[in-house]
């Protein structure tokens, strides 16, 4: 990238303006978390963050969290197929709607979700009395209101790559004697396959933090279906800062990982299809 | 029937009849099951005791010092970002400096923090065991449990959308029309207003859709910071989990409904856009 002589003007003003507003939002009171962690001792801060309540807490946040992205990976990327290469009728309605969870606030689907499946619900009706299986008020709740809100991300990170991929690749496949499925599978497949990985991180991400969805219809059982965003407010509500901050570095280290994942498949996704983002 | 679509027209990029009505049926049924039935429960839920107690629950005091509140939160916290959101573009659109992708993943950081953690990290700096609470409580600044705190966990969770929004679609466009600009002897205001603005207005206005939308929604940061006291420092969400704790269910669905309208309003504009305005928006929304 070469240098170009100054002509435009604001650089410092914006830049500067930038930099304080980030400070001030987000840096300056994150760091927070990291420094008054600092106030346990290394072995109270591990004996926090590895009380066995909280452990659980973990296996559930971490497992279903993993259950929900994996879900929406293979029905988002059967969608996002569906929506790109297909007409069918209702389409466009079907497109818009994608993006309602990213609409619709948490604590309404979080009560929506509850309604439908408990007992008495549409849909809990028919699976907790005839077939005897639980779902609002345990860990299967939690899974259907995380599936929810990581629906759109899969679906929307592989349907531009779909649209944009050229059909000569495809044709010459073809020409070239593939049968169908061994070109969508040695040719298209592996161009989608950034985007697909990047759409499961954004949506294992965006699940592992969740929180209003999931208190509602999670039944919030000890040991059981307890979500680690929980733990803090919890230990926020019995005044135990040092401890909620503790849990809270814990998940902040846990996203910035996932944060560089991201990122990496992001590049990856740009290399695989030339795109600039 | 719809027109066929590109991929259908050609033989080499079709796939079989059958093959394509199943994973139609598949992915409509997910589809159908994960995301339409949960929104019409909401609507049946809070219309099932008919539109007279629906209307009840939304004229109420609690609920309308509710919606006020959260209307307030959001045309507060709104500006702040748009203003950082064009700044933050600008800055890193038409410049070259050392550490802009360190910025840009750094201005995305508020999208993979849990709320929970956004709300508690207020709490650190403002409570009164915090940094900065015992200094504000001498004079008598009440942050935590009032607007301010509410303002700023909705800041917070909001903060990219504006930014990131705008970030790609100006480094699309590029800087001549800005330089000739400047050239021809317009100040810096005069280029941004002129120049910049009309080639962005509509980007930017997705950007404030977004915004809007999750400045409406959120709930756990907007949790931990606001004390939950009804009438006073509850927004509509937490309006929505007071009444539904309660077990007045017919009450949390019809402001659930109100808000659950507010979300279909955001997405017919955002459709809008995209289509009337396809050229025009960042380009990974061009599908």
């Amino acid at each position: 990238m070469s240098r170009r002589s100054h002509v435009l003007p604001g650089f410092k003003l914006t830049l500067g303006y930038t930099l304080i507003y980030l400070s001030l939002i987000v840096l300056i009171p994150l760091s927070a978390v990291v420094v008054r962690s600092a106030e346990l001792s290394p072995a109270e801060f591990w004996q926090v963050v590895t009380a066995p309540r909280v452990l659980a807490s973990y296996r559930v946040s971490f497992g279903l969290s993993l259950a929900a992205a994996a879900i929406n990976t293979v029905f988002g990327l059967m969608l996002a197929w569906s929506l790109v290469r297909y007409s069918f009728p209702g389409k466009k309605l079907v497109d818009a709607l994608v993006d309602l969870p990213f609409a619709l606030p948490t604590a309404v689907a979080g009560i929506s979700l509850t309604a439908l499946y408990a007992k008495n619900g549409w849909i809990g009706q028919w699976l907790e009395g005839e077939l005897g299986i639980k779902v609002a008020f345990g860990p299967l709740g939690i899974l259907v209101a995380l599936t929810f809100i990581g629906l759109p991300f899969v679906v929307r990170t592989v349907q531009p790559i779909l649209e944009d991929i050229e059909t000569e690749l495809e044709e010459a496949a073809a020409s070239l004697g593939a049968q169908r499925w061994q070109t969508v599978w040695h040719v298209v497949l592996p161009i989608l396959l950034p985007a697909v990985l990047t759409g499961f991180a954004l949506a294992f991400a965006r699940a592992v933090g969740e929180y209003g969805s999931v208190i509602f219809i999670a039944g919030n059982i000890p040991m059981v279906s307890e979500i680690t965003p929980l733990m803090i407010i919890t230990k926020l509500e019995q005044y135990e800062y040092p401890a909620a901050t503790a849990i809270a570095l814990t998940m902040l280290a846990a996203s910035f990982v996932l944060l560089l994942a991201i990122n990496g498949l992001q590049a990856w996704t740009e290399r695989v299809t030339g795109r600039d983002r | 029937m719809a027109t066929l679509t590109r991929f259908e027209a050609r033989a080499a990029t079709r796939e079989p009849t059958w093959f394509k009505w199943t994973l139609i049926g598949v992915s409509l049924t997910f589809f159908a099951v994960f995301l339409l039935l949960p929104l019409i429960t909401v609507f049946h839920e809070a219309l099932k005791k008919g539109v007279d107690t629906y209307l009840a629950a939304l004229v109420e005091p609690d609920a309308v010092a509710a919606i006020r509140l959260t209307l307030t939160a959001a045309a507060i916290a709104l500006p702040l970002n748009l203003v950082f959101g064009v700044a933050a573009a600008w800055a890193i659109a038409k410049f070259d400096f050392r550490g802009k992708h360190v910025l840009i993943t750094l201005i995305d950081l508020p999208f993979s923090v849990s709320p929970v953690v956004a709300g508690l990290v207020y709490v650190l700096v403002f409570g009164m065991q915090g940094w900065l609470g015992p200094t504000l409580a001498g004079y008598d600044i009440r942050i935590l449990f009032s607007l301010p705190g509410i303002v700023l966990a909705t800041i917070f969770v909001t903060f990219p959308f504006v930014a990131r929004e705008l970030i790609p679609l100006m480094v699309d466009q590029g800087r001549d029309e800005e330089e000739a600009a400047a050239t021809l002897g317009a100040s810096g205001f005069q280029t941004f207003l002129r120049v910049t603005l009309p080639n962005i207005k509509w980007g930017l206005l997705y950007g404030i859709l977004l915004c809007n939308a999750r400045a409406l929604g959120e709930f756990g940061a907007v949790s931990v910071l606001s004390g939950h006291i009804r009438g006073q420092t509850n927004t509509m969400p937490l309006h929505v989990q007071l009444l539904y704790d309660n077990y007045d269910y017919a009450g949390a669905f019809a402001v659930a409904a109100l808000l659950a309208m507010l979300a279909l309003l955001t997405l017919a504009l955002k459709s809008f856009l995209e289509w009337r305005y396809a050229d025009e928006l960042a380009a990974s929304h061009r599908h």
